[in-house]
């Protein structure tokens, strides 16, 4: 649905043969602007959030802080331009915003049929299961006539839908439209399962007056890959945003943090040396200066304190590294080396 | 000396005359006739004490007397409880109340907003009371109101300017409600009179205007607003999100308030608007002086009724992703120290439209009851 509406609007903008005039040179308006505006969700707990004095918090915002940092300089010169899951890619493709850190799933619809441009992962979720421990259950595959609390509307009605019939399984649907309708109907034992991606239950069930009563199924059934979007036409540009998340994953590969990185511009490792401007000049071949990844580490971190930040284990998120931790250590984060 | 008794002797109200039975007077009577009248009555009222007797106690623990003022967090919060979730946590309103009023306003300008506040009061408090000295000018500064208004909100002119992506919360959602107000009375009006002009073209374009904003949703405009005029405008060029935002508002609200007032004006008899003519009046003399008073009077129910709904239709720009109080409110549940908290939050939105609305539904019923001539038309 989102998506047909989007693609709606776009074909109406093609016929006004507005949309196909691409701007290009974002990099220098946003220079001249002096302000990165990033389209960033209203609102998921731990991927963007106002704090109590209204400043917008989380790990998404991390990240458009990170691009704020390497493109200005200061990662404090960000926009957060709010956005539905309705009005995100037109904000974007209008020119409301110049990249989209907000939490969405990367697919060929929306990367060829919406004309945007995805520049990797940088958290890998997938649609879950989560249960009171009470029931005994250990396994999605023991839940055979479990009554389950799932978003109408969505692609995880349909990936449920899939996942029970494949296995020859029934459920009871019981719909609901928001996260806090669900988690009250779970709560209240309406439903014994709520199922929506791992990254959702996870604050869910931190919202629960006993987290420790319930617990997550290991099965993840659906691949949901979010990403950084920006708009066609702007192959600069592009390469920025790829290279400032490459950038985060290889700075915590090499073991540069925010606390070591000034020791680290001294390091016998010459990847870290030109990862940090020290050597070479990959900063002027992006048009940004040679520190631009430096800035980033300096006042952001790398990819892993950016993760254990906002949603790691020690916050009330909780949510483990799984899938998101580096390549090294089981996961799927890979940046292309630095060369 | 015996004196003969005479009623009319008595001072007001000091008769001896027996009261009436205390069955039908005082407390006693006034339960009787009212909730245990009838076999259903009885019943009905027994039911609701019954039903008030098991909700009550448990909300007024729940609302005030189990609820926690003041925390760091969600976890202090619900550990200084007998149990998660046995009473409000007030504190998460508390620590966001400034969020919630201001929006992103910098903070050492928050003077200027405060000032609008006071002037706003000031403006409405002018331009509704009757009999109060100088009301000419009470009516000049409510008309001049909004203007100045823009000028403190936004800035320039000798002040700082604050863009309009800083404004959130409370005071964005007055911002759209006033607005939509008080520009969609005149337009209304005029498109109501241009809808019943003798000028073809006139009519016609006003008939058009109406039936097709009438004919639209609310929330398809405002998307328009939000997405589609982007690309109508040429690329490059921006028109300000809240700007567009404020005018699709005024619009929508506009329409509505026309038909009301036309419905006014039909409700007058022929003869206000023949005996108009015969006294020579011109057309802008007959509606200033005769018709549009009387044909006001009658519409305010509806005006007021559409001002309400235009004012709770308000909140619809959070589906555009503009942060009013409803759409900063939400996404403030979503900060995880304070996640699971909805409820306060909700309690805490309907208790600020409900104060609102409130009050303009008593202005109304107050104004009629002093413009009531005793003519029913």
């Amino acid at each position: 649905m989102k998506q047909k509406t989007t693609a709606v609007l776009s074909a109406a903008a093609l016929v006004l043969g507005v949309a196909g005039t691409t701007q290009a040179g974002t990099l220098e308006d946003v220079q001249s602007q002096g302000v990165l505006r990033c389209v960033v969700s209203t609102g998921i707990a731990g991927f963007a959030q106002p704090d109590a004095s209204g400043v917008w918090k989380g790990f998404d915002i991390d990240f458009c802080r990170a691009t704020a940092a390497a493109v200005l300089g200061d990662a404090n010169k960000i926009e957060a331009v709010t956005s539905t899951g309705k009005t995100r890619f037109t904000k974007l493709n209008a020119g409301e915003g110049d990249v989209l850190w907000r939490n969405t799933t990367i697919t060929f619809s929306r990367d060829v049929g919406v004309k945007l441009r995805f520049h990797g992962v940088n958290y890998y979720d997938g649609q879950g299961f989560m249960v009171k421990k009470s029931l005994g259950v250990n396994s999605a595959s023991e839940l055979d006539g479990a009554s389950v609390c799932i978003q109408t509307g969505t692609t995880t009605e349909l990936n449920l839908a899939d996942y029970f019939s494949a296995n020859g399984m029934k459920y009871e649907p019981v719909t609901i439209e928001t996260n806090d309708e669900a988690r009250q109907n779970y709560e209240s034992g309406r439903c014994d399962v709520y199922t929506t991606d791992a990254s959702g239950l996870a604050s869910t069930r931190s919202a629960l007056p006993n987290p420790d009563d319930h617990m997550v199924l290991p099965e993840i059934i659906s691949k949901e890959p979010l990403g950084p979007a920006t708009r066609h036409g702007d192959d600069q540009w592009s390469d920025i945003v790829t290279w400032v998340l490459n950038a985060t994953i290889t700075a915590e590969e090499l073991g540069v943090t925010m606390g070591n990185v000034d020791q680290m511009r001294s390091s016998n490792n010459p990847e870290v040396l030109r990862l940090l401007g020290v050597d070479g000049s990959q900063g002027q071949e992006l048009g940004l200066s040679n520190d631009w990844a430096y800035q980033i580490i300096k006042q952001v971190g790398n990819y892993g304190e950016i993760f254990e930040r906002n949603i790691g284990v020690d916050t009330p998120l909780g949510i483990a590294r799984g899938l998101n931790a580096l390549w090294t250590e089981g996961g799927l984060m890979y940046s292309p080396p630095f060369r | 000396m015996t004196k003969s008794f005479n009623p009319q002797s008595y001072e007001p109200g000091t008769h001896p005359d027996l009261p009436p039975p205390a069955i039908t007077t005082g407390l006693i009577g006034w339960i009787k006739t009212n909730l245990f009248s009838s076999p259903l009555n009885t019943a009905l009222t027994l039911i609701s004490l019954w039903f008030l007797w098991q909700i009550l106690p448990s909300s007024i623990h729940w609302l005030f007397t189990g609820a926690v003022w003041s925390a760091v967090d969600r976890k202090e919060c619900w550990a200084m409880m007998d149990a998660p979730r046995d009473g409000a946590c007030w504190a998460f309103i508390r620590g966001s109340l400034e969020l919630f009023l201001y929006g992103w306003y910098p903070e050492p300008e928050r003077w200027r907003v405060n000032l609008t506040f006071i002037l706003f009061g000031a403006a409405v408090f002018g331009a509704l009371r009757e009999n109060i000295p100088g009301k000419k000018y009470w009516l000049m500064f409510a008309a001049v109101f909004p203007f100045l208004a823009a000028w403190l909100l936004f800035g320039g002119f000798g002040l700082e300017p604050v863009p309009t992506g800083k404004l959130g919360g409370i005071l964005l959602t007055l911002v759209v409600a006033v607005t939509g107000i008080s520009f969609s009375l005149p337009l209304g009006i005029a498109l109501a009179l241009g809808r019943r002009s003798r000028l073809p073209v006139l009519r016609a374009i006003c008939v058009i205007f109406i039936e097709f904003i009438r004919g639209v949703p609310l929330i398809t405009l405002l998307f328009v607003a939000s997405t589609m005029l982007t690309y109508f405008l040429p690329p490059g060029s921006s028109f300000d999100l809240l700007m567009r935002v404020l005018i699709m508002v005024t619009l929508f609200a506009a329409a509505y308030i026309a038909e009301v007032v036309r419905g006014g004006l039909q409700g007058l008899s022929s003869g206000q608007y023949e005996a108009a003519d015969a006294l020579g009046l011109t057309y802008w003399q007959s509606h200033r002086l005769i018709i549009l008073p009387q044909a006001l009077k009658i519409s305010i129910p509806g005006i007021v009724n559409t001002f309400i709904g235009s004012y709770k239709d308000s909140v619809l720009v959070l589906i555009i992703g503009m942060m009013d109080i409803l759409g900063l409110g939400r996404a403030r549940l979503n900060d995880p120290d304070w996640l699971g908290l909805a409820p306060e939050l909700y309690i805490f939105i309907s208790l600020f439209f409900f104060v609102s609305c409130f009050a303009m539904a008593r202005y109304s019923l107050s104004l009629e009851k002093k413009l009531e001539t005793g003519h029913q038309s």
